[in-house]
């Protein structure tokens, strides 16, 4: 018996080496350990052994089914890794194809520029007020120091509905309304973004529609250094920690002083380039400190209080900013123009 | 205003500080210069020569040689080809090696076989605007007045060795339209003294009195408030001296005659017009100022006839209006080469008249530019003397004595206090006494201390706008140097910076739309009748009322304010599609205009808006899918997103509606839920497929929604609920409706007849098919159940499905689908 056994294993192990499909494998299994294989076949006899040769003949017949079972697991191993490669070569997919990309759509440069502005502003402590964009003669010049027949009306020639009422043509009547509804209390914070018009033919420079960001504070002592304070933390939270401003005296019936602001050219650094005109600078803001009377008509004491405003061109900053050359196409909305403004 | 830098030289030294240097410390200090030309844009060796003979060119018709004496010595042969060229004449020659504007160098030539040695040149040779010149000196070689010395570079007998700064001015600094504003100013800035003209003292006294001659009368003092006129007897008209043409063409005004150039160049050195009348043809020797009379007539010195009306300001004499007070001439009392007597004019007119009459007549002038920014009344009469005294010089007039006037020179200075305390705590700055002190005498103000650190501050009378002692503050501050004021932070309570509730929702809503693939718009909010007109319904509660209008229009299309937004967005989708992006998804958000008024007495009612709009594809085709058409799902479905996001599913409802524009089967009103009711907040559908044809599009959804109402009902609270512990119960249904049955309407009263255990109801098929009958539908829906606090049972379920088909039998006459 134990000669059988022995042959047993001789021959299931050499057929178990010709061996090339997993089916194949499956049968020999069946054949040699199944409940009817040859192994239980010879097992069969076991009955007719003495008391002493059985647990001998036992251990043999355990170590031929381990022997076989060894290799049959080794075999179906084999197999199985051959299956899943086999598998995995078969789902191969071409990974330089176009992703499927989500529809996109992306607010409008200006509205982008806008935000950053008021982001910089809210995070300074200011409110964001805004105001009709069809006003009366008096919010948008006389209480701002222009009385009628003032010359300097003529800066900004205006689209009239009738006598009284026109578009605005500036951003700060907000600033009025905003210190009328303080009613007095200090201190006033605000920026006034918003649409404005002038009777301007367009061009690649104008626009009769553009817009503004205007800022006011008032105080019990505010100072013009603080305006320059103010508007160098705006510039370097825009353009960087390395940006500088430069105030020139100028005109505006609503502040008193006035100046021009140019900032470091961004483009250049300040070395000079075609963008600044080789100056090294750019001029983007107006500003000065709240004219008495301006004070007066927003409600406040000129002798108790003192103010800064100063003001921006939202479409200028654009350009600036992103080298367009054409105002025209903020209003255009092709979206080949409006794609171009994704990244953060 | 354009400043010639040798001009300014006659008031202040002006050594050390070149033209480019000056232009930055002008600027710095508040006047802007825009650039710094000079006059020489590249002329060399050109020198003044006299045109000794001319002969005819023996080969050319047209040109001819010459002699010139150019004081090089020997005469030079200069062939030329100018027609005014003749002999004794003495004109601007190029001499071999001389350069010209453009890099044109001058060699010894052969001009059809005969020997050039140089060049006869015209004023635009020399790169002079000839614009100014008279016909005759722009066609030909520029000619130069008689006594010009032979040889002398002709850059300093034109005066070409000259900067112009280019002034651009604020209307705060009028007083710098006259070159002795300027001087004032640079005097300012630099600390040195000025020398100034004074033309009293160089009268003579010719023994024989104007008013003798001439009276003058004012009949409206409040538009002139002083009238000052001269008698001069004899001047003989002629051209004026090459210097003063000089620097006339160098301030851009052109020299017409010695009398007429004298008026212009006081004007310009004094900030003052002036005008001269040919005094023969005055009647009556009388002048007298008044408003124009209805239907009055003036034929002004442009030849053309003026239609007068009585806001307008005349100077008239006994029997005729001579002249618009302030802004031109009349050709009745002109100045001509017959001219023997002046009246001299020197007034002081109101600026607002002179503005509103100089743009009725489009009639502005360097005069009237000024009267608009009102003169300076302390040199009216000093202006006179000036060109008096001139017109005694250059014109050999004899001045008779005395001014003629009327009205009053003098008016009321403007005296302002300050304190040094004030000013540096206004600019923040630590400026000291004495600087302060320095300052007001740089700018020639008079001050008189009223106590130790405080001053009584006289303002001249040139400079305007003086009114607070900002204005004086400000003085100090650009004297002082806008860089020398320190940058500090606002000192007091920290503030906080916040959006507003709607302001926030408008960033929530763009932010959530592009996310969603549309890009915002932006569109002009003065539009064409015919586009405000497109959906009435959209009309705000206004229903009917007119757009409105721009009382002066630029042009058709932009000549009323935007009443609804979605017009604009059609116009930018066909835009889109003209240029092949066929796909196109926008939105905007903007105000409307509305206002029941047909003649505006109070501010129209301005609502903010959005406006959505999809046409083409929603998701382009790609390798691996087929495009998705937009459709009108998509419209709504991104409303939904919204309206999700802003905690208003459950209150916003949608109902099918026909406005006028849409398509009739494929809009929704949508309505909104409020505390005091349901209002009405726009629509979404798609357009009418005759407006969609009308723009050029294919199929194109749309929407319009109020914000307002959004902004009052948006809830923005979270609540946490607790996750679901029992499980649900899923019962699918399928039913047969009429096709005219909304799905809504099954889902919401499925929701009423289910009761507590419904959790969820939605539909998720519709079908139709011959199989159905034409006008039948099968709506497949899917409910789901379930209990807070325990496991449901079947027959609970059951029992509550049961109510549903019973309800919807009911209502709909529905048949459950097996």
């Amino acid at each position: 018996m134990k000669e059988r056994l022995e042959g047993l294993r001789g021959e299931a192990l050499e057929r178990l080496k010709e061996v090339s499909d997993p089916n194949q494998l499956n049968e020999l299994k069946v054949h040699y350990l199944g409940k009817k294989g040859q192994l239980t076949e010879i097992l069969r006899g076991m009955g007719a052994l003495s008391a002493e040769e059985r647990p001998l003949i036992g251990q043999v017949a355990n170590d031929v089914r381990a022997a076989i079972e060894a290799v049959i697991a080794e075999k179906q191993e084999a197999f199985d890794r051959e299956e899943t490669a086999r598998r995995l070569r078969s789902e191969t997919i071409d990974v330089t194809l176009p992703g499927k990309k989500p529809s996109e759509g992306l607010i409008h440069p200006l509205t982008k520029v806008t935000q950053e502005i008021e982001d910089i502003f809210i995070g300074m402590g200011y409110q964001v007020a805004e105001g009709p964009e069809v006003e009366t003669d008096f919010y948008n010049f006389e209480a701002l120091n222009l009385p009628k027949n003032h010359p300097a009306r003529d800066m900004q020639d205006s689209f009239y509905l009738t006598d009284d009422i026109l578009l605005r043509t500036h951003t700060s009547p907000v600033q009025i309304r905003a210190m009328r509804a303080a009613n007095g209390q200090t201190p006033l914070k605000v920026i006034c973004p918003g649409k404005v018009y002038r009777r301007d033919d367009d061009d690649a420079t104008h626009s009769f529609m553009f817009h503004q960001i205007e800022g006011i504070v008032v105080g019990p002592n505010i100072r013009m250094s603080d305006l320059k304070g103010t508007l160098l933390q705006f510039v370097q939270a825009m353009y960087g920690p390395e940006t500088q401003i430069r105030l020139r005296p100028s005109f505006f019936p609503f502040t008193e002083p006035s100046a021009e602001v140019d900032v470091t050219c961004a483009q250049c650094g300040g070395h000079g380039c075609r963008m600044c005109k080789h100056t090294g600078w750019i001029e983007i803001l107006g500003c000065g400190m709240v004219h008495p009377k301006v004070l007066e008509y927003g409600g406040y004491d000129p002798k108790e209080v003192t103010g800064f405003a100063f003001g921006m061109g939202v479409e200028r900053i654009a350009l600036l900013k992103y080298d367009i050359d054409d105002i025209r196409h903020f209003y255009n909305n092709d979206i080949r123009f409006l794609g171009q403004f994704a990244r953060m | 205003m354009n400043v010639s830098y040798k001009w300014l030289q006659d008031y202040i030294d002006l050594s050390g500080i070149e033209p480019a240097k000056l232009a930055e410390m002008m600027t710095r200090g508040g006047i802007e210069i825009d650039s710094v030309p000079s006059r020489n844009l590249g002329v060399t060796q050109v020198v003044a020569g006299l045109v000794k003979t001319k002969e005819k060119h023996p080969d050319a018709d047209k040109l001819s040689v010459c002699t010139v004496d150019a004081g090089t010595g020997e005469d030079l042969q200069i062939v030329c080809g100018a027609p005014n060229v003749a002999a004794g004449l003495k004109v601007p020659v190029a001499i071999i090696g001389a350069e010209l504007p453009g890099g044109f160098k001058i060699k010894r030539a052969k001009l059809r076989g005969v020997e050039s040695q140089g060049m006869l040149c015209s004023a635009k040779e020399l790169g002079i605007n000839d614009k100014l010149l008279p016909k005759e000196q722009q066609e030909g070689l520029y000619i130069l007045p008689a006594d010009t010395e032979i040889g002398r570079d002709i850059l300093e007998v034109l005066a070409l060795d000259d900067s112009i700064l280019e002034l651009d001015l604020t209307p705060n600094r009028s007083d710098c339209l006259s070159m002795l504003g300027v001087a004032y100013e640079t005097s300012a800035l630099t600390g040195r003294p000025l020398t100034l003209p004074n033309p009293a003292m160089e009268l003579v006294s010719s023994g024989e009195w104007a008013a003798d001659r001439l009276k003058v009368s004012i009949g409206n003092p409040e538009l002139c408030a002083h009238y000052s006129a001269r008698y001069i007897r004899g001047v003989k008209i002629g051209p004026s001296p090459l210097w003063m043409q000089n620097r006339l063409i160098a301030a851009g005004v052109r020299p017409i005659s010695n009398i007429v150039d004298i008026t212009n160049y006081v004007m310009l050195e004094y900030g003052q017009p002036l005008h001269a009348f040919d005094a023969a043809k005055v009647a009556g020797g009388a002048i007298h100022v008044r408003p124009a009379r209805e239907g009055e007539i003036l034929v002004t010195l442009d030849g053309k006839e003026r239609n007068l009306e009585p806001h307008m300001l005349l100077i008239t004499d006994a029997e005729k209006p001579i002249a618009l007070a302030g802004v031109m001439g009349g050709l009745n009392s002109e100045v001509t080469d017959d001219t023997v007597d002046i009246i001299l004019e020197s007034a002081r007119f109101d600026g607002g008249s002179v503005r509103r009459t100089s743009r009725q007549l489009g009639l502005r002038s360097e005069a009237s530019a000024r009267f608009e920014k009102e003169v300076d009344p302390g040199r009216v009469l000093e202006a006179l003397d000036r060109a008096a005294v001139l017109m005694a010089k250059y014109a050999g007039g004899e001045v008779l004595d005395g001014v003629v006037e009327a009205g009053a020179a003098n008016v009321e200075p403007v005296v302002l206090k300050i304190g040094l305390e004030r000013i540096n705590k206004f600019l923040g700055t630590e400026i000291s006494l004495s600087e302060v002190e320095t300052i007001w005498s740089r700018l020639g103000f008079h001050t008189v201390k009223t106590a130790d650190e405080e001053w009584q501050v006289t303002v001249p009378s040139r400079r305007n706008g003086f009114n607070h002692d900002v204005d004086l503050i400000e003085e100090v501050a650009r004297l002082h140097g806008y860089d020398e004021i320190p940058t500090t932070l606002i000192e007091g309570p920290t503030t906080i910076g916040a959006l507003t509730k709607s302001q926030t929702i408008r960033r929530e809503l763009r932010k959530l739309l592009s996310s969603a693939g549309v890009y915002e718009a932006i569109c002009y909010n003065v539009v064409s009748p015919a586009r405000a007109a497109l959906f009435p319904n959209l009309n705000g509660s206004l229903e009917g009322a007119k757009p409105i209008p721009l009382a002066m229009p630029m042009s058709e299309e932009r000549s009323v304010l935007r009443t609804v937004l979605l017009p604009s967005l059609l116009e930018a989708a066909a835009y889109n599609q003209a240029r092949k992006t066929n796909d196109v998804a926008l939105f905007e958000i903007a105000n409307v205009f509305h206002s029941a008024e047909t003649t505006l007495t109070k501010l129209p009612s301005e609502k903010t808006r959005l406006a959505l709009l999809l046409t083409g594809n929603r998701a382009a085709s790609a390798w691996n899918r087929a495009a998705v058409k937009a459709d009108f799902y998509d419209a709504k479905g991104i409303l939904d997103l919204l309206f999700e996001r802003f905690g208003l599913t459950d209150r916003i409802s949608y109902k099918a509606a026909q406005p006028e524009n849409f398509h009739p089967g494929r809009t929704a009103e949508l309505t909104l839920e409020l505390a005091n009711g349901s209002r009405s907040i726009g629509y979404v559908g798609q357009l009418h497929p005759d407006l969609q044809r009308e723009f050029d599009l294919g199929d194109t959804f749309v929407a319009e929604l109020e914000l307002a109402e959004l902004y009052e009902a948006v809830d923005a609270t979270i609540k946490y609920r607790t996750l679901p512990r029992y499980p649900s119960v899923a019962r699918d249904l399928a039913v047969v409706v009429g096709t005219e049955v909304a799905g809504g309407a099954l889902v919401a009263a499925i929701k009423e007849a289910a009761g507590e255990l419904l959790e969820s109801a939605e539909v998720f098929d519709v079908y139709t098919g011959e199989r159905l009958g034409a006008d039948k539908k099968s709506v497949a829906l899917s409910t789901v159940y379930r209990h807070p606090e325990r496991t449901l049972t079947d027959e609970e379920v059951t029992e509550a499905h049961n109510r549903v088909l019973t309800k919807l039998e009911q209502s709909f006459g529905a048949e459950l689908r097996k």
